[in-house]
């Protein structure tokens, strides 16, 4: 009897592995198969030239351009609020202070939140400041998409530190921050990883990026002007009548994620030169 | 003198009323450089140590010994105000060292934390090489100079006897160093910073035997430049390598006094249950 549950619960496990596994190579299958045709070097260093969604020459070097400046821009807002807050949350503030569990508890309430409305909030803003759709206007939305992605998923590793190398550090005499300085090395693996989730679920973002950063065929040199990002260029892509254009767009998905394979992979190998002194 | 006994059922702190519980080690108190002054310390309103009165000699090993939950590791966190990191923890009175008390309101916790070197129970190496985490504690105390710092962490790794067994490879993560060379590390770091105090909290009671040994032959070593205060588990450790005891139970200090005489001639019925074994 023992055996048969051991055997139906690895089945269990199995199968669960077997349909993520499926599920990612499906998704994959398509967009290779129906975008590989039309991936070529244009696609990636030229700008959509006139007609190009109607199926004329030119490539969607503006999204792709678009999305990495919006990307890096609210990446690094997010690590401006998130590394202090939760150094402070957890380094600065007694261990059960109700101020740090009502953070979390917001914090979890906008993870929830589901990016249009983060859009509409960063248009409305936007309208109220009278600022037209730009590039900064989608940094600033999109940081709010992921800066609770990046804290929760940092304090949860923060939270699983324990109390022995803060201790250490401050018998030596070390001051809060000298402290903080020594443990976020201890963390960078945590870190790189929130980041990447961070970056995950802000570069495939159409929805918050629609209204605030607009669209356009050029790549902004301003932060007021207009920007570009791939979920919407995809978009525009696949809703084109054109065949071609639509086998376009799934080649500028393949784009898509082979960016988020590399920022994972560069993320993963700095992560592990800078935990080769982790304890 | 009133009769002492385990047997009558009362509170110790009945039992020692009347009694004169200040605890003085040596005879001439005048230039103890270290004194604990009527400390009491609640942590979420239990009265954890209650009103001790102790005075450390320079120079030489005191041990402070005594059952589990009897406030051994709580006195020796007062010492360096480790309880400042609890808000939880209220503490009464005084810890005189060199003739400061170390919670008066101008005094800077770094500093305090600085002239006390701890030894935690299970070492805890910085995630930094060998190198850095001994030169950790000296570079944020201010010294700048890259030869200085060399020379001190060589001196200091050559102190715990370390220097010949990672000598070419000071540069590695400390991580990598077996658990016992790792506490001998964390010693190094702690002498870094220039102490006039080593505390030791349980220091060896996650290390083998042959670590064990090389740390206690330490502490001998060190009692000739600093004061060493160590808490312990074991009766035999402190009977090995200290000089004078500390007996405590139930927070509070019961019985003081130089090695030999507290383990030849203990005054009080309770300390001799313990050290016959009546209770651990």
């Amino acid at each position: 009897m023992k055996y048969l549950e051991e055997r139906i619960f690895k089945l269990i496990m199995i199968t669960a592995a077997l349909i993520v596994l499926g599920v990612l190579l499906f998704i994959l299958g398509t967009i290779f198969y129906k975008g590989l045709p039309s991936l070529n070097i244009d696609m990636i260093t030229k700008l959509p030239g006139g007609g190009f969604y109607l199926g004329k020459e030119g490539g969607v070097l503006n999204a792709i351009v678009g999305s990495f400046y919006i990307i890096l821009g609210s990446v690094l807002i997010s690590l401006l609020i998130s590394v202090p807050l939760v150094m402070y949350i957890n380094f600065y503030l007694p261990k059960k202070s109700k101020f740090s569990e009502l953070i979390r508890f917001s914090m979890d309430i906008l993870f929830g939140v589901p990016s249009i409305v983060y859009g509409a909030f960063g248009f409305a803003l936007m309208v109220y400041l009278g600022m037209k759709a730009s590039l900064l206007g989608g940094i600033i939305a999109v940081s709010m998409l992921i800066m609770p992605v990046m804290m929760r998923s940092l304090d949860e590793v923060t939270i699983l530190l324990s109390r022995e190398l803060p201790d250490a550090l401050l018998s030596l005499g070390a001051t809060r921050y000298e402290m903080i300085k020594v443990i976020l090395r201890q963390l960078m693996p945590g870190l790189i990883t929130s980041i990447l989730l961070a970056t995950g679920r802000g570069i495939g973002d159409a929805a918050t990026v629609l209204f605030t950063a607009g669209y356009t065929d050029n790549i902004p040199v301003s932060p007021s002007q207009p920007a570009a990002s791939l979920p919407l260029s995809i978009f525009f892509q696949l809703g084109s009548p054109v065949e071609e254009v639509q086998n376009r767009g799934y080649a500028s998905a393949i784009i898509l994620t082979v960016i988020v394979l590399i920022l994972s992979l560069t993320s993963r190998y700095i992560s592990s030169r800078y935990s080769k002194n982790k304890i | 003198m009133n009769s002492v006994s385990a047997h009558t059922g009362k509170s110790v702190s009945e039992r020692l009323r009347g009694v004169n519980n200040e605890f003085k080690l040596t005879s001439d108190v005048h230039d103890q450089p270290l004194k604990i002054e009527n400390l009491n310390v609640y942590i979420e309103n239990l009265h954890i140590l209650k009103d001790i009165n102790l005075s450390i000699p320079e120079k030489s090993i005191t041990c402070i010994i005594g059952p589990s939950g009897c406030g051994k590791t709580t006195l020796l966190k007062t010492l360096n105000r480790m309880h400042d990191e609890t808000p939880e923890v209220k503490i009464t009175g005084r810890v005189m060292v060199d003739g400061e008390n170390i919670y008066d309101k101008n005094v800077n916790v770094n500093d305090t934390r600085r002239k006390m070197g701890l030894l935690a129970q299970r070492p805890c190496p910085l995630p930094m090489s060998i190198f850095d985490n001994v030169a950790y504690g000296p570079r944020i105390h201010g010294i700048k100079r890259r030869k200085l710092i060399n020379q001190t962490v060589i001196q200091y790794l050559q102190y715990v006897g370390l220097w010949d067994e990672v000598r070419g490879r000071v540069r590695t993560s400390a991580t990598k160093l077996s658990i016992g060379q790792q506490q001998r590390l964390c010693l190094a770091r702690g002498l870094a910073i220039e102490p006039e105090y080593i505390l030791g909290d349980e220091a060896t009671s996650a290390l083998d035997p042959l670590s064990t040994k090389k740390i206690e032959d330490l502490f001998l070593k060190l009692k000739e430049k600093y004061t060493v205060i160590l808490v312990t588990h074991t009766l035999r450790q402190a009977r090995r390598i200290a000089d004078y005891i500390v007996f405590m139970y139930l927070g509070e200090v019961i019985e003081a006094g130089p090695t030999e005489q507290f383990f030849n001639f203990p005054s009080k019925q309770i300390t001799k249950e313990y050290l016959s074994g009546s209770f651990s």
